[in-house]
């Protein structure tokens, strides 16, 4: 009669899981249409109704302010837990009119919060990790973009020039320091790559800066949303700066790219930034590795150019398919290096080998 | 074995196995030195180690090889590109590069495209691209004898809209192609390519190895009376230079007919602005 209780052990141990876990029914919000592009009002109010309907794992924060004043939030999405957590960071909308970014972070939120109780891993990285997700960053630009159609195609956020120069606008991604004002940028204010009057001058980089910077040690990955070009980046934008982990970085966003072909077939070019795309200095990405963070990506969606940053909404589902798995694969890497170290996993294994030969005995 | 025993034994090896199991080093970030922001530990590397491989080689999917290839896809659109034929680059499969001297550039390719509308795979062509040293650069000068290319039989469809946009009552006219939302209506797609096509003249002009072109929007088309048994239009197209990033306003004058193809008569625009070039700040030693 011993056997069928070993039975019963070995299956409930194996499972990992708490034989009382409740299963609840999937919630999401109705009504909202991921196949659209929303003006940020839309956005905003989808984000409380996230926040509303999933108290347990969701709260929302405001961390900055724009320069016209409207908030830059962000979803902080993970299970809630007395310790200190690691953490994952994504920002969508730092380039006003790349419309397919925030229709990303908006997937993604969904589709975590759709899968976290039905999906082992992904369970357990909410368990393990808290995602900060803001949805849309550069929130002025963007609504600038919503404008007329004479304002789709606007990049920077909406500061006004100084120094006597009449131009609006900074390029939100060339203002952060991590060398700086050297290149790929320009120093006229009329420039759509200009890079402001100093580092960190703009207040939608300093939302970004203070928060990243408060919590550093904790960050494992940061990753930056962006369109077209359909390309998975690694740091530096500088020629003549090299991460010391090049290979490690090179393997993580192949690996990527592999699971995002295996959505619908799309290609997207790998490497580092100043190889596969262009120098320019700073960047986001090249800030945040900078700052300490292991793993800093940039993702470029759909398409190649075909219909640039105007992406017909029926491709938005698609898009953000297969992106959802090329990010999916870094932080699942960037999570198991950090709470499966490799003695562990040896260790495992061999633990795992005993197991399987015991079983055998046993029959 | 007792059962006993034996129930112990598989206890005790399944409490290893979750004992092994979640673990949790404390993570060490790779930068030494987290406070210090913008201070640069990372290795340095002299430019002429990276990026390009021995003999002449460059890496395909890197920037020199990828901006090369682009500029054989608006010289391919400009001689086949249509209302009905849109070709894309698909793959830079291999590249490299011979540096001439005074006589400028001259790129190697192997690539692969594809006829965009049709969806058809046109296979490997091999290509050069000269981009001249002159400091006032001409054109690039482009050589691609690609086979796949005689697969295309787009005549009827060509046809078809030659007679109905001749015979109308009313000219065509449309603007925002595609809309904010990416939107093209059905009966402006042809138009729409026809764009692109006759924008491929410019871009292609106005290309050189600092530049990586496409079009970005039709803000408005105007179509004007038939003249030699060619359709005109006037176009008002927004061309985006990956590089700058800049949006570039170009009008031009299109006459096309299915035997004529596409041929751009006038163009009125701005060059890219010399302002906002990359090399505008010179990279200093880093610091």
């Amino acid at each position: 009669m011993e056997t069928p209780v070993v039975a019963v052990l070995m299956l409930v141990l194996l499972s990992g899981q708490s034989v009382t876990a409740r299963v609840l029914t999937e919630v999401e919000p109705r009504n909202y249409d991921y196949t659209k592009y929303h003006p940020l009002p839309e956005i905003t109010a989808w984000m409380k109704q996230i926040e509303t309907e999933n108290p347990e794992v969701v709260s929302s924060t405001v961390y900055g302010k724009s320069y016209e004043n409207r908030d830059i939030a962000f979803l902080k999405i993970g299970l809630k837990s007395t310790e200190n957590k690691k953490a994952i960071w994504m920002d969508c909308g730092i380039h006003a009119r790349e419309w397919i970014s925030p229709a990303f972070c908006q997937h993604f939120v969904k589709e975590i919060l759709r899968t976290y109780k039905t999906d082992t891993k992904v369970g357990e990285m909410l368990k393990n990790l808290d995602f900060y997700i803001t949805p849309v960053l550069n929130v002025d630009g963007y609504t600038y973009t919503w404008t007329d159609n004479t304002t789709r195609l606007w990049r920077k956020n909406r500061s006004p020039g100084t120094g006597g120069c009449n131009c609006t606008g900074t390029d939100l991604n060339r203002n952060y320091e991590a060398v700086w004002g050297t290149i790929g940028v320009s120093t006229n204010c009329c420039s759509i790559i200009y890079h402001g009057p100093e580092a960190t001058s703009e207040a939608e980089t300093k939302a970004v800066v203070d928060f990243v910077q408060s919590k550093s040690k904790d960050i494992l990955c940061f990753l930056t949303i962006h369109s077209f070009g359909q390309m998975i980046l690694f740091p530096y934008g500088h020629p003549n700066i090299k991460a010391p982990n090049y290979d490690e970085l090179t393997e993580v966003v192949n690996a990527a790219a592999k699971a995002v072909k295996a959505v619908h077939g799309m290609d997207y070019v790998v490497g580092s930034l100043t190889e596969a795309l262009y120098p320019a200095g700073g960047t986001s990405m090249d800030w945040a590795r900078l700052v300490g963070i292991p793993y800093s990506f940039t993702f470029e969606l759909r398409d190649k150019g075909v219909h640039g940053f105007v992406l017909p909404e029926d491709q938005i589902q698609p898009t953000c398919e297969e992106a959802y798995e090329g990010a999916r694969s870094i932080i699942t890497y960037v999570h198991d290096k950090a709470f499966y170290n490799a003695a562990a996993s040896v260790t495992a294994t061999l633990w795992t080998t005993v197991l399987a030969s015991t079983l055998l005995a046993l029959l | 074995m007792s059962r006993p025993l034996c129930a112990l034994w598989v206890f005790m090896v399944l409490l290893g196995d979750r004992l092994a199991s979640p673990y949790r080093p404390e993570t060490e970030p790779l930068d030494p030195e987290p406070h210090e922001a913008n201070s640069i530990v990372e290795l340095e590397v002299p430019p002429e180690l990276d990026g390009t491989m021995s003999d002449g080689e460059l890496v395909p999917h890197h920037y020199p090889a990828q901006r090369a290839a682009k500029v054989v896809q608006h010289y391919l659109n400009t001689r086949h590109g249509s209302p009905y034929r849109w070709i894309e680059l698909h793959r830079v499969n291999k590249a490299s590069l011979e540096d001439l001297g005074q006589a400028g550039k001259k790129y190697y390719l192997e690539i692969s495209l594809k006829e965009v509308i049709s969806n058809t795979d046109l296979g490997q062509c091999s290509a050069e691209v000269l981009f001249s040293g002159e400091q006032d650069q001409g054109a690039p000068q482009v050589q691609c004898p690609c086979e796949g290319l005689q697969k295309l039989n787009t005549t009827a469809e060509e046809e078809a809209l030659f007679q109905r946009l001749n015979s109308s009552a009313t000219p065509l006219s449309g603007s925002n192609i595609p809309d904010s939302y990416g939107h093209i209506a059905p009966e402006m797609k042809p138009l729409w390519h026809l764009g692109a096509a006759a924008a491929s003249f410019v871009m292609l002009k106005e290309s050189n190895e600092s530049t990586l072109y496409n079009m970005a929007q039709v803000a408005n088309i105007t179509q004007l009376e038939t003249e030699n048994g060619q359709l005109r239009f006037k176009y008002h197209v927004l061309l985006h230079d990956m590089i700058s990033q800049e949006i570039l306003h170009w009008k031009l004058l299109v006459s096309w007919s299915p035997a004529g193809g596409v041929s751009v008569l006038q163009t009125e625009g701005q060059p890219k602005p010399a302002e906002s070039t990359p090399e505008d700040t010179a990279p200093t030693s880093a610091s």
